[in-house]
């Protein structure tokens, strides 16, 4: 079994600034994070290692720093790093990103592929999917818990939606997109942040695939980025300013009107 | 280029905080050592830092163990010294004089935090004044096993712990005792746990008293040469030394953390007491021994680590000055507090109790002045 987990290294949003006469985010000295979906989705892999004895393989698209992200995931005990990284990638949007990760993951070969339902600094949710769709799996996505059963070559998993917990079991070849509020991913440990040290980042390049080039960066991107802004709060409130006894009742009341309670 | 020291330092704080700060509190008001965070320790390998692969080991080293010691005693000093004392004074001694087959025994479960060490070398009457040793171990009359008579004091992790490095008076000169140092596990026949201290501060960590009586050890469990026990225990002391160094810098360093995010909330006068410059200048003087501290911390883990002749007076330096400065910032984190500081509503109360023992063990600060001053003067 061999399961590759999809990764990207993040800026930590909670620790971003809005730059208030350019409303532009403020990166610098901003940490980058291992994204916290994909964390969810490399833990949920390391758990079916341990179960199984399945080779984890961890495929991250970005430039060289994102090394250090990758060897956090060996740290945490993931067998394999791979660096997706040329100039040639730059400026892909999530189709252009999913058509080169696709043509990655071929290279490297998988029984099942988990990766984070979004990460944190676009939130479109669109890669895990577009992957499937050009690789021809079937796809779970919004996994909020994942189990493998080798006997049976089967997962069974628990689709999280808003208001429900869908139960399926798959067989075979398939992706999964998780979340990460439902699982706390481990820390890194000595031996494994010990043993990374001597392991090397594989790292694949352009001329390592079998891409088309107007499929890829630029050119392969039709999401064009018009203008970004900060999201506004324009809703219309009313400020009643009295005693917490009197707000709970005005509140209690407003629920009672909109028969939420 | 080295990973593996800032993700070690990455997931060592990031453990510290999410999971051994939020229980620093309990540990101490309660007096209970905390087998919860030891085993969650264990799972991460913490244990067994600087024991090689091939002893089950994480195959780490001093500069990681140390870290992991100050981070942890940045929220917690009672976990800090749980790690310290294991790993310098039980894991190592065993690690640098045992036999083969006693490293095979021990060192794979003392690794995976299944056992946790200790080391016993105080008593009543031999404090400071170690050669002053009364516990006996007279070989019986076959020449198999040892007989422990005796007891010790002030033990750290006893009780909880499972090996320990036991120093027992094997033969008289005119001097004084020729000491050996041996391996006593828990269960033996004719050991137990005697009294649990109750402490000032690292209250969540145990310390109890050793109590042999006709307690058999096979002769397998000697440590080390018959009469050279008095040496290994100096010697486990001066790598001793840099664990309490590091417990103390990082308690130091946690008073710190906690009063300057309290004096810029803090206003009185209309503005935050960061504000004042008694406060700012307060903070830069103990910002400034802190790294001065660290300086001392990091020369004298190198020591151990390249097993540097200098070890002794380093680590010394290291425990003296940290130790102390430890006492001084915590005392002044508690006073920049004012009223606040004095409750154990803030961790700053905590910390100062906690700073005191560093001063006091594995050595007071007036052993350490002899030992740099003797190497001075000799």
């Amino acid at each position: 079994m061999r399961i590759s987990v999809c990764m990207k290294q993040v800026p930590k949003t909670t620790d971003i600034k809005i730059d208030p006469v350019t409303n532009t985010l403020i990166r610098d000295g901003v940490p980058s994070i291992v994204n916290p979906d994909d964390k969810a989705a490399l833990e949920f892999a390391l758990r079916i290692k341990e179960e199984t004895g399945a080779e984890i393989n961890v495929v991250c698209m970005g430039p060289a720093q994102a090394e250090n992200a990758l060897r956090e995931t060996l740290a945490m005990g993931a067998d394999n790093a791979y660096l997706i990284s040329d100039r040639a990638f730059a400026g892909s949007d999530t189709l252009a990103t999913s058509t080169i990760l696709s043509a990655a993951l071929n290279k490297i070969g998988f029984d099942a592929i988990i990766a984070g339902r979004q990460a944190i600094d676009g939130d479109t949710a669109q890669v895990g999917p577009q992957i499937a769709e050009i690789l021809g799996l079937p796809q779970v996505t919004y996994c909020a818990d994942v189990k493998f059963d080798e006997e049976k070559n089967e997962f069974t998993l628990k689709r999280q939606s808003e208001d429900r917990v869908q139960t399926l079991k798959v067989k075979g070849k398939v992706l999964l997109t998780v979340l990460s509020g439902s699982v706390k991913a481990r820390y890194m440990n000595v031996k494994d942040i010990v043993k990374q040290e001597s392991k090397a980042i594989n790292v694949i390049t352009y001329d390592d695939l079998l891409c088309d080039k107007a499929t890829i960066g630029l050119a392969g991107s039709p999401t064009k980025v018009k203008t970004t802004f900060t999201k506004q709060f324009n809703t219309e409130k009313d400020l009643i300013e009295t005693t917490p006894q009197e707000a709970a009742k005005i509140i209690a009341e407003h629920l009672k009107a909109q028969h939420l309670i | 280029m080295e990973y593996k020291y800032d993700l070690f330092n990455k997931m060592i704080e990031e453990f510290a905080i999410n999971e051994v700060k939020p229980f620093a509190q309990e540990v101490d008001e309660k007096e209970m050592f905390p087998y919860m965070t030891v085993e969650k320790m264990a799972k991460l390998g913490l244990f067994g830092i600087v024991i090689p692969e091939e002893y089950g080991g994480m195959g780490g080293d001093y500069y990681m163990y140390i870290k992991a010691v100050e981070e942890l005693s940045k929220v917690c000093a009672t976990t800090g010294v749980i790690l310290s004392a294991h790993t310098s004074l039980c894991v190592a001694p065993i690690f640098e004089y045992g036999t083969e087959e006693q490293k095979k025994k021990y060192l794979p479960k003392l690794a995976s935090g299944e056992y946790i060490g200790a080391f016993g070398l105080t008593e009543p009457n031999a404090g400071t004044d170690a050669n002053n040793q009364t516990t006996t171990a007279m070989l019986d009359e076959k020449g198999e096993n040892f007989i422990l008579n005796g007891s010790k004091i002030f033990i750290t992790n006893s009780g909880p712990a499972s090996v320990y490095v036991v120093i027992a008076v094997t033969s008289r000169n005119p001097k004084g005792v020729n000491c050996t140092a041996f391996i006593v596990e828990k269960g033996f026949e004719g050991f137990s746990i005697g009294k649990k201290e109750l402490k000032m501060g690292i209250r969540g960590s145990s310390t109890c008293e050793l109590i042999f009586q006709n307690c058999k050890v096979s002769k397998d469990n000697q440590l080390g040469k018959e009469g050279e026990g008095y040496k290994l225990a100096l010697k486990t002391l001066d790598g001793g030394r840099v664990g309490i160094a590091a417990q103390a810098l990082g308690i130091a360093e946690g008073a710190l953390r906690e009063t300057i995010s309290y004096t810029k909330e803090r206003k009185q006068f209309k503005r935050s007491i960061s504000a004042f410059q008694n406060t700012q200048f307060v903070l830069a003087d103990l910002s400034t021994k802190i790294e001065a501290g660290r300086g001392l911390l990091q020369r004298a883990t190198q020591a151990k680590q390249t097993k540097s002749k200098t070890l002794a007076v380093d680590a010394a330096m290291a425990k003296l000055f940290c130790s102390e400065t430890a006492m001084e910032v915590t005392t002044k984190a508690v006073q920049l507090h004012g009223g606040y500081g004095y409750t154990r509503e803030y961790p700053v109360e905590r910390m100062m109790r906690d700073a005191k023992i560093t001063e006091i063990y594995e050595g007071t600060s007036e052993v350490q002045r002899m030992v740099i001053s003797g190497a001075l003067l000799k």
